[in-house]
């Protein structure tokens, strides 16, 4: 299992879901319209280390975030 | 050193312990930027939410950066609510010389704008809207479109 959290304005509660790689997290994602926007412009970390790989697996007990756009300061 | 406040950032006593802390250590140069909440758009403040371990990772990137350059790197910044007038935003940099230090905190504050996960809300009629037209996406933005 694991945890995705959405961080900032997505406004969502963490959900645990039974994924295996990105690719499965993303289809799972899609499912729901709300986060449609988000996921075209949100970053990703897997166990707070950003990610860029598709290819990237996942293992059972990872966290993984959804970052937004950011503007600090 | 990366440090979070709920509410304001204590401008002078964090600019004071920085500069303390620093100034027998033979820095010739201390640089400085102060971010403050400008009264615009009819908002009666800003608010922020940080995710604090992507934060310092970012943080300490910069940090092994300037450890090269025999600088140091300084931040402080808000949780929550700023009033207006109020600061959010602090950073400073100690290094030998002067250029290095003007060169870094620039390419440092740019850098903190685009990357650092934090997200800004203007407080305006005592709702508190997601600031997303200054927003950006961080890097590898879009891996799940």
């Amino acid at each position: 299992m694991v945890t995705v959290e959405f961080l900032g304005p997505i406004g969502k509660e963490p959900m645990n879901l039974d994924v295996r790689s990105l690719q499965e997290l993303k289809e799972q994602l899609h499912k729901d319209p709300a986060l449609t926007q988000w996921l075209a412009n949100s970053s990703v970390a897997i166990n707070d280390e950003l990610v860029n790989d598709m290819n990237t697996l996942l293992n059972d007990g990872d966290k993984v975030v959804l970052l937004p756009p950011v503007c600090g300061g | 050193m990366l440090e979070l406040f709920e509410g304001r950032v204590p401008v002078e006593k964090t600019l004071e312990k920085w500069y303390q802390a620093n100034k027998e250590r033979n820095y010739g140069a201390f640089v400085s930027f102060v971010g403050t909440i400008r009264d615009e758009e009819g908002i009666e403040g800003l608010s922020f939410d940080i995710y604090e371990p992507v934060l310092r990772s970012w943080f300490e990137s910069w940090q092994e950066k300037a450890r090269k350059d025999n600088a140091i790197f300084y931040m402080a910044h808000s949780k929550g609510d700023v009033l207006l007038h109020e600061s959010s935003y602090v950073a400073g940099i100690f290094s030998p010389k002067r250029r290095v230090g003007l060169e870094m905190l620039d390419a440092f504050v740019e850098d903190f704008k685009a990357n650092a996960p934090i997200w800004k809300y203007d407080l305006k009629n005592g709702q508190r809207i997601y600031a997303a037209d200054r927003s950006t996406p961080m890097e590898g933005a879009g891996l799940l479109k």
